[in-house]
């Protein structure tokens, strides 16, 4: 049992991406949300899916530095979990009577549209990321996801130094912001 | 366009908060000269943000599918099985099943007749097994080693007056020690070792199903240590067409990590226990695991055709389910488990296959 102190102890480690915080929740609350998805008409394999999206949602919000837990965090997981499985199960069509509740709930809505909005912009990242080609992608990747230096990346790539990396890192960047914004504004409309 | 790039490299350093107070001031302030610069910064912060945050949200999934097989591993969280809910639906229709099933019958006993009828009789000998015959200079090699261990008073599991003919590769089914690999690479076989990072272990022939070219080994060896579980899971429905898939074996005694794609659905000459995929393939590869990029096993790799290059075909994951039914039935082998879940899901490649290939075996047959 985890006290509220820990709790927050843990959530501040999970925004710093802490792994071994990110561990000990996955560890207390896996089997949890796995009965109420395997409960309801789910597998073991949409159990893993949905309790990940759900440690997504929760790192994201300790992440935001605003997010405030005023219940406990295993009825917050509980909530989320139960609340993205219902989504799910809309629409897969599949529609049980009811999902069964095994613990109590708090309400979730507003986390939950948060995520499905960032959700789909990231959708647009990754598709422009797609449609960009090789060799900006993995340029782009090297820089922003893997956070290598520009020294490193001039290296791996063949570039003659980390100025002319850069100057290509910049056109590549110009071209994904391009790309990126026009998904935007045609999934606006 | 120099100065586009500086604008852009500020941008990101005063995201980061890498300014000074003067150099802070002085880009506060031109942005408030200059309404379209301020404008551009406004747009491009935005976007920083969010590839900053998706490469972070990137991260932290695959993170997340790590401590899911590290906890699965040491056993602090366990897949449960679906309860099964089918008692009330069997009652319910009971009828129309019947009904149903006597049409199916029917209909399977039709078709079943037809395609027997229909089928060309034919033999293959265009394709080739990918099951690799070990040449002399190997053989020679063996015998070295051979002497090498006797001097040492190790104990060896080579057998004596039998010869290393062939080789292929074999990969865990069920944790437990239990191997598949094809039918012809074990062909002939007196006696069967696998061997993985050098170790070898004496394996034993559980059923050889020369229909589907599959054949179950166990590994009985006392020096062989049973995995908690399997890293990969098997897809029964298979790969689909275009799908990338990669695949791990051992052409030569070092294994062979090779990648590509599912080009059709059957196999040479429309047979449909297997299909084609496209991926470099040689003799020893027989035997080895194709997966999909989940890290799910869709096939098995087993023959070449001769006379065209690229044409190499794999059993489709479906047959071992439907091998292992079979193996079932006698009861000594009912606690075999295939794990359809795949717990490197989502990694990158290399850890991907680090965390395979422990599982998958050269397998040595001498005659």
């Amino acid at each position: 049992m985890t006290t509220a102190s820990q709790e927050k102890e843990l959530l501040k480690g999970l925004a710093k991406s802490d792994k071994q915080a990110a561990e000990t929740i996955y560890k207390d609350n896996y089997n949890m949300v796995q009965s109420l998805i395997i409960n309801n008409n789910g597998s073991a394999d949409d159990a893993r899916d949905i309790f990940q999206e759900t440690m997504i949602v929760l790192y994201e919000k300790a992440k935001s530095g605003t997010f405030e837990l005023n219940c406990q965090l295993k009825t917050f997981i509980y909530s989320v979990s139960r609340r993205l499985w219902l989504k799910r199960l809309h629409q897969l069509q599949k529609y049980s009577r009811r999902v069964e509740n095994i613990a109590e709930t708090v309400p979730v809505e507003e986390e939950i549209e948060n995520h499905e909005h960032r959700n789909n912009q990231f959708q647009a990242m990754e598709n422009s990321l797609q449609n960009l080609g090789e060799p900006c992608k993995s340029l782009l990747e090297a820089y922003y996801l893997q956070k290598r230096s520009m020294t490193e990346i001039a290296g791996s790539f063949g570039y003659t130094n980390a100025d002319n990396a850069k100057n290509q890192k910049y056109k590549c960047l110009m071209r994904l912001k391009k790309l990126f914004f026009a998904q935007h504004k045609t999934k606006g409309q | 366009m120099m100065e586009d790039i500086q604008l852009s490299d500020a941008v990101e350093r005063f995201l980061q908060g890498q300014m000074d107070a003067e150099e802070l001031s002085r880009f506060e302030q031109l942005r408030k000269s200059n309404p379209e610069l301020d404008q551009f910064v406004v747009e491009h912060s935005i976007f920083l943000n969010q590839l900053n945050e998706f490469g972070d949200r990137k991260q932290f999934r695959s993170a997340l599918q790590e401590i899911h097989h590290n906890l699965l591993d040491t056993g602090a969280i366990k897949p449960r099985a679906p309860k099964a809910k089918v008692v009330d639906i069997v009652r319910k229709y009971r009828r129309v099943w019947a009904v149903a099933a006597s049409i199916a019958s029917i209909i399977a006993i039709t078709v079943s007749g037809l395609v027997a009828y229909f089928t060309p009789n034919f033999t293959k000998p265009q394709i080739e097994q990918l099951s690799r015959k070990v040449n002399i200079l190997e053989k020679q090699q063996n015998a070295l080693t051979h002497e090498v261990r006797d001097s040492t008073k190790v104990t060896t599991r080579v057998p004596v007056n039998e010869t290393y003919k062939f080789g292929g590769t074999g990969f865990l089914i069920d944790a437990k020690g239990y191997l598949v690999t094809n039918a012809h690479v074990i062909k002939d076989a007196k006696t069967i070792l696998v061997q993985n990072r050098g170790q070898e272990f004496k394996a034993l022939i559980v059923k050889i199903d020369t229909e589907r070219d599959l054949a179950i080994l166990k590994i009985e060896d006392p020096e062989f240590k049973p995995f908690a579980s399997l890293p990969y899971g098997f897809k029964k429905t298979g790969a689909d067409l275009g799908e990338q898939i990669f695949t791990l074996g051992f052409p030569r005694d070092e294994i062979v990590y090779g990648e590509g794609y599912m080009s059709a659905s059957t196999g040479y000459n429309g047979d449909t226990m297997s299909c084609q995929i496209a991926v470099a393939a040689n003799p020893g590869n027989s035997g080895g695991p194709v997966f999909n990029k989940n890290g799910e096993v869709v096939g098995i790799l087993s023959t070449r055709q001769l006379q065209a290059q690229g044409f190499v075909f794999a059993v489709t994951a479906k047959n071992i389910f439907k091998s292992l039914d079979e193996l079932k039935k006698d009861t000594t082998y009912q606690n075999i488990r295939i794990n359809t879940l795949s717990s490197v899901k989502g990694m990158e490649r290399p850890l991907q296959i680090k965390k395979i290939e422990d599982c998958v075996f050269l397998v040595k047959t001498y005659q």
